[in-house]
């Protein structure tokens, strides 16, 4: 077994609370993630894991009536601070979606280095150069170097899948969430990603929140359970699912409940 | 028996609906070919080739065309669109990007309101703002009351064309970081300038026929006329002066120049379809 306690700790969430309207759905979560690790957050639907992880990277604040209190720390700073700009938070933290959604009318390429293209950085041979580099990463760079040139949303689900990744992967954010990736994808394509997230575990640090115990299992270093809004419990993947704490948690990845 | 009954009735009912939806379908297709089988026999033996090249003939001459109304309605319209189009885009871009803000859904309202005012009533205002200040019909009053027709029709097909546009999308581009004006500029908008184009073009088409913002704004001209601060001819205004007038020439003259406007109009908007369904089938979008 792995040692991580003296990894270091890059990302850490305090007291972390969220709302809708009146409605709280995150109710103050208090969790460290170490460097280079993929972290699971399993839980029930609707217990509240988008939503925290969208509080990660400050994008549940895009939605109308959203909040939030508590703070994250993102190498010992909090992204909620007044000074701290927003835009800074957002390219080093990514994030993949559920549903892939590369942009329309946008060519492969164009899609991988958009961020950085949109950063200023236009040298053809440097932009070209990242995509790759990111491609090679998502596992999508044999499939795609033919047609760089070709729409984006021409590619099957797995694939868009891999080209958000790649896209997330090229403004280099040390920390990606990533929000039930592969839950619209068929099994093969949901092998990829995985063996991709193996991959990029050297370089980035990986939060996913998933639905299926089997992929936590299988690629997480750490597991998180939700339920209702709260962390009922956390640690090393192995633990959580061979000897849960909670009864909760055990019923959970049991499958007596969810 | 009690079942084959209900089937027959059954069938009635759905023939007899079919049959109303079809004939309302005919009825509606009626009409516009009327138009356009009219003006075409009409206008078709009217038009000569001196019709895009002269100016007109006093009455009793033979002859003569609306050289300068063709050209006078293509600058009325340019100037409309000039200065319509970044303020329509613009405010478009407004109500779908900022649509939770009070001001977008007072915005929203007026923006419908002001689609509903009768063209006479706009030709009127521009005439009260611009042409009792300047104290001469002008090219540019006529401009700019075009631009109040087109502002509506472009500020709604940009809201709903961006609206399209999937949250997710911007989600995804403000979550790489980018500020969101620039997701907004170079992400939802980029992809849909073709769409905002084919939007502007039915704008324009549509200000392309007006007449009764034009008639105390624009005036009309028998001549050429270039100057902003000078009445200037257009299409449908020569077509009304001359439709209204008791000479058979300058009548017939009216039947080809309602054949041009319609046939610039027509092309147009088949023109702006045309692009839409392409860039549709390119997106896979049915």
């Amino acid at each position: 077994m792995t040692d991580y306690n003296h990894a270091k700790i890059i990302l850490e969430a305090k007291k972390l609370e969220a709302w809708f309207g009146d409605f709280q759905a995150v109710k103050g979560i208090t969790v460290d993630y170490r460097e280079k690790t993929i972290n699971a957050i399993i839980g029930p639907s609707g217990c509240g894991k988008s939503t925290y992880l969208r509080c990660l990277n400050r994008i549940h604040e895009e939605i109308e009536g959203a909040r939030t209190a508590g703070e994250v720390l993102l190498e010992g700073e909090n992204i909620y601070d007044k000074k701290v700009d927003v835009v800074d938070v957002r390219r080093r933290i990514g994030m993949v979606f559920q549903k892939p959604n590369p942009f329309p009318s946008m060519s492969i390429l164009d899609n991988v280095v958009i961020g950085l293209r949109l950063q200023g950085i236009s040298k053809r041979s440097t932009l070209l150069e990242t995509a790759e580099s990111c491609l090679r990463k998502a596992a999508l760079w044999d499939e795609v170097k033919d047609k760089l040139s070709s729409m984006g949303t021409s590619l099957s689900g797995g694939q868009q899948q891999r080209l958000c990744i790649a896209r997330a992967l090229a403004v280099n954010p040390p920390v990606l969430l990533m929000d039930e990736p592969t839950s619209a994808l068929d099994p093969i394509a949901t092998a990829k990603i995985e063996e991709l997230m193996n991959e990029i575990k050297k370089d980035y640090t990986v939060i996913i929140v998933t639905h299926n115990m089997q992929q936590a299992a299988r690629i997480s270093d750490f597991t998180s359970f939700f339920h209702y809004g709260n962390m009922v419990e956390h640690g090393m993947s192995s633990n959580i699912f061979t000897n849960p704490k909670e009864k909760s948690t055990e019923d959970y990845i049991s499958g007596r409940f969810g | 028996m009690m079942k084959l009954n209900y089937r027959l009735y059954r069938k009635t009912k759905n023939f007899a609906f079919l049959v109303l939806t079809l004939g309302s379908a005919i009825a509606v297709l009626i009409p516009l070919f009327m138009i356009i089988q009219f003006v075409l026999v009409q206008g078709a033996s009217s038009l000569t080739l001196d019709f895009f090249t002269e100016l007109p003939k006093p009455v009793g001459e033979l002859g003569g065309g609306m050289k300068h109304a063709i050209v006078g309605t293509i600058c009325l319209v340019i100037l409309g669109a000039a200065i319509a189009v970044p303020i329509g885009v613009t405010c478009g871009i407004y109500l779908s990007e900022f649509r939770k803000s009070k001001l977008s859904k007072n915005l929203k309202l007026t923006v419908d309101l002001m689609s509903g005012i009768p063209s006479i009533v706009i030709g009127i205002f521009a005439y009260l703002m611009v042409v009792v200040p300047l104290k001469s019909f002008s090219a540019l009053a006529g401009g700019i009351a075009l631009s109040i027709i087109m502002l509506p029709i472009i500020i709604k097909t940009s809201e709903e064309i961006l609206k399209l546009v999937p949250d997710h999308i911007r989600e995804a581009g403000l979550a790489l970081g980018l500020p969101r004006w620039k997701v907004i500029l170079f992400v939802v908008l980029k992809g849909e300038i073709s769409n905002l184009l084919t939007g502007i073009i039915l704008a324009i088409s549509r200000a392309a026929g007006e007449t009764a913002p034009l008639l105390f704004t624009a005036f009309g001209n028998m001549y050429m006329s270039y100057g902003l601060n000078q009445p200037m001819a257009s299409l449908p205004v020569q077509i009304y002066t001359y439709a209204i007038s008791p000479y058979k020439e300058w009548q017939k003259q009216a039947w080809a120049g309602a054949f041009v406007l319609m046939v610039l109009i027509l092309s147009m908007n088949l023109f702006a379809r045309y692009i839409l369904t392409k860039i549709k089938d390119k997106k896979g979008i049915s």
